[in-house]
């Protein structure tokens, strides 16, 4: 599989924090990649210098195979990289057309095309299978999953090549948040390269290939989800491992088993 | 992306969704949905119109006359006008409390420069509105460039727009208009019978053939669509309501200009916020600025020309109320007119908390406001009931939008 997206060596310091040291990513075409992490661990960071809202102090990132620049959200836009954040920034009062084509609305000389707009809404959702009385409903109508399928569906107008979800999952149901895991696998599908950031390992072990664990600003784990257990992937985000017992006991018990790239 | 279906199936329909059944019963348990959801639209402002134009009529039969029914069309349009631009601000969640010094302020330029300096009066107009279009764009500035809270900025536009208006008077404090110049043709205006039944006959054929050539265009792309006997009932209704209206006016003077240049502001402005760019930006700016503003949508802009709009609006009431009373004095603006025209605008159900409502509105408010005072009026009630009885309505409609806002939000539709 092509690698899309591709930091090396990413740094960021804001005043007396080093936010982010030497922090490696990458995402292949088709794969998701869960970013995972304690609270503070540098994944909201990292997530803001992929999506252009900060400018890394150093390190480098290549996309396709070729060095870039990412310095404002307009340059991750073009480039191909569609970030939904956890505060969903959908219009309540705006039904879901509305909400979809907000700030890219179809139609000519400021008229709006809603006829059109409505057709590939449902043929979007359609592809998605994402579940929803009527385009034309309010989307304060709709349930947390339902709402965040939206929010993911419009990240895709712009025919994105990598999607940043940010909690995609925090306060759904079960059911909502098996409906976003299953949206999530449809856009693996459909080749979409995909980074997860999430609390939830269930979830992540759920639907993610790969898990990069950070901590304390640092890589502290990249694992292939099928070969890694729920304690490991505590063990890296805790910091469990960073002591000699527990090295001790990695080195006796499991032989190196599973970790095929810890930074 | 590809847009082709992979698996129909998978499009099934969740069983718990709301699907409207055809026929009348359909209608009825929308209806009753809607009800208890609290999404209640028109209807309270309409039940509350029939109540007020009941009681008034037993009380004086004069009430009901087409001759007092065309003075209250000729009495709502200037208010009216000026509550069209508050609906505007209300959608972005704002409040504009200059509209009515506004008003007062460009009647005073209008007069002075239609009468003092002899400029013909649409020139006179047209400075009268890009006075408006400027006052607007100073409100806009401080509050979204500065970002001073709208109803800071607007409450010193408010005193200091009504000095400006005093100041452009001069001494004497009343400027006469002409009893036959062209300021006020515009509300002295009465088409012939014939035709205003030929205005409100194009309305209904217009409306008639952009609805079934949107039923077309939606039924050739798979879209839903509404039965045609649904576009018949609607434009049937229309009809009855136009010409029935038109049949009323024709009794006295006939349909007055004022009241289509009224109605066609807020037809204009109501497909301006339903059908353009435009008017989507200024419903998601209302909605959630933050979500519009992540959009792309240049949310600085569009609170500033709302801004502009709703000032132009406010001189545009401004001239229609000059031209009235034939004068521009130093209370022109000033007395209730502000108030009426946000009350009309809440009361006819634009949400004060953003994001919700019509233009329209602002036509069935202020017909509700404009026969309260008419009716009162009629029947010679003292103006201190007057004032009492319109704050009770205002604080009705508002406490009708606080709980239907509650019923949304725990239907989930807040």
């Amino acid at each position: 599989m092509t690698t899309v997206l591709e930091l090396r060596g990413i740094s960021k310091r804001f005043g007396a924090v080093q936010a982010l040291t030497d922090v490696d990513l990458k995402v292949d075409a088709g794969e998701v990649v869960a970013l995972v992490g304690d609270n503070g661990a540098g994944k909201s960071t990292l997530i803001k210098v992929i999506s252009g809202v900060i400018t890394p102090d150093g390190g480098s990132i290549t996309w396709e195979g070729k060095p870039t620049n990412i310095t404002r959200p307009h340059d991750a836009q073009t480039l191909g990289i569609a970030t939904v954040f956890q505060d969903l920034a959908l219009c309540d009062n705006l039904d879901v057309v509305g909400n979809l084509y907000l700030g890219r609305e179809l139609g000519s000389g400021g008229v709006l095309d809603e006829i059109e707009m409505e057709k590939r809404a449902r043929e979007l959702l359609r592809t998605l299978s994402v579940k929803i009385p009527s385009v034309r409903i309010a989307i304060a109508s709709l349930s947390g999953g339902q709402r965040q399928s939206v929010a993911i569906a419009r990240s895709l107008l712009g025919q994105p090549k990598i999607v940043l979800l940010d909690e995609p999952t925090a306060a759904l149901g079960v059911e909502q948040t098996a409906q976003v895991l299953d949206l999530i696998e449809r856009l693996r599908e459909q080749g979409l390269g995909v980074i997860l950031i999430s609390h939830n390992l269930a979830d992540v072990r759920a639907v993610a290939d790969r898990v990069v664990v950070l901590r304390l600003g640092k890589n502290g784990g990249n694992f292939r989800v099928a070969d890694v257990t729920h304690e490991q992937i505590v063990a890296a985000i805790t910091g469990a491992q960073d002591n000699v017992v527990a090295r001790r006991q990695a080195r006796t018990s499991r032989k190196g088993e599973g970790e095929e790239a810890k930074a | 992306m590809s847009t082709e279906v992979k698996d129909p199936t998978s499009a099934a329909v969740d069983p718990r969704l709301l699907v409207r059944e055809s026929g009348v019963k359909g209608y009825i348990d929308d209806f009753q949905r809607r009800l208890k959801g609290g999404d209640l639209g028109a209807l309270p402002v309409a039940i509350g119109l029939i109540i007020i134009w009941v009681t008034f009529y037993s009380l004086n039969e004069n009430f009901l006359a087409p001759q007092n029914l065309s003075n209250l069309a000729l009495q709502i349009a200037a208010t009216g006008t000026i509550s069209v631009g508050i609906v505007l601000v209300l959608l972005l969640g704002e409040i504009d409390l200059a509209v009515g010094s506004v008003s007062g302020l460009t009647g005073a330029v209008l007069a002075v420069l239609n009468v003092n300096q002899g400029m013909s009066a649409g020139v006179a107009i047209l400075a009268a509105l890009v006075a408006g279009a400027v006052v607007g764009a100073l409100h806009g500035f401080f509050f979204a460039r500065v970002g001073v809270p709208s109803f800071i900025v607007t409450l010193a536009g408010l005193i200091g727009w009504q000095g400006l208006q005093l100041y452009v008077l001069g001494k004497e404090g009343t400027i006469n208009l002409p009893y036959e110049g062209g300021v006020a043709m515009l509300t002295h205006t009465f088409f012939p019978h014939a035709v205003g039944y030929l205005i409100g006959a194009v309305i209904v054929v217009v409306y008639l053939l952009l609805d079934m050539a949107g039923a077309r265009r939606r039924a050739k792309a798979g879209l839903p669509t509404r039965p045609i006997s649904e576009s018949v009932v609607r434009a049937l209704l229309i009809a009855v309501a136009i010409f029935v209206a038109v049949y009323v006016l024709n009794q006295a003077e006939g349909l007055p200009l004022a009241l289509v240049i009224f109605v066609g502001f807020v037809a204009s402005f109501d497909w301006i916020l339903r059908r353009t760019r435009y008017g989507r930006m200024i419903f998601a700016v209302g909605g959630n600025a933050e979500a519009a503003s992540r959009a792309g949508i240049n949310v600085r802009w569009i609170r500033i020309s709302v801004y502009i709009l709703s000032s132009v609006m406010g001189a545009a009431g401004g001239v229609m109320a000059a031209s009235r009373l034939f004068a521009v004095n130093q209370s022109s603006g000033g007395n209730n007119e502000l108030l009426n025209a946000i009350a009309a605008a809440v009361i006819g159900g634009t949400s004060l908390f953003g994001g919700r409502g019509s233009t329209y509105s602002a036509l069935l408010g202020m017909l509700v406001i404009g026969s309260i005072s008419n009716g009162m009026y009629l029947v010679q009630l003292d103006s201190s009931v007057q004032f009492m009885i319109t704050g009770s309505v205002l604080l009705a409609a508002v406490v009708i939008d606080s709980v239907s806002r509650r019923g949304r939000q725990s239907s989930g539709r807040a």
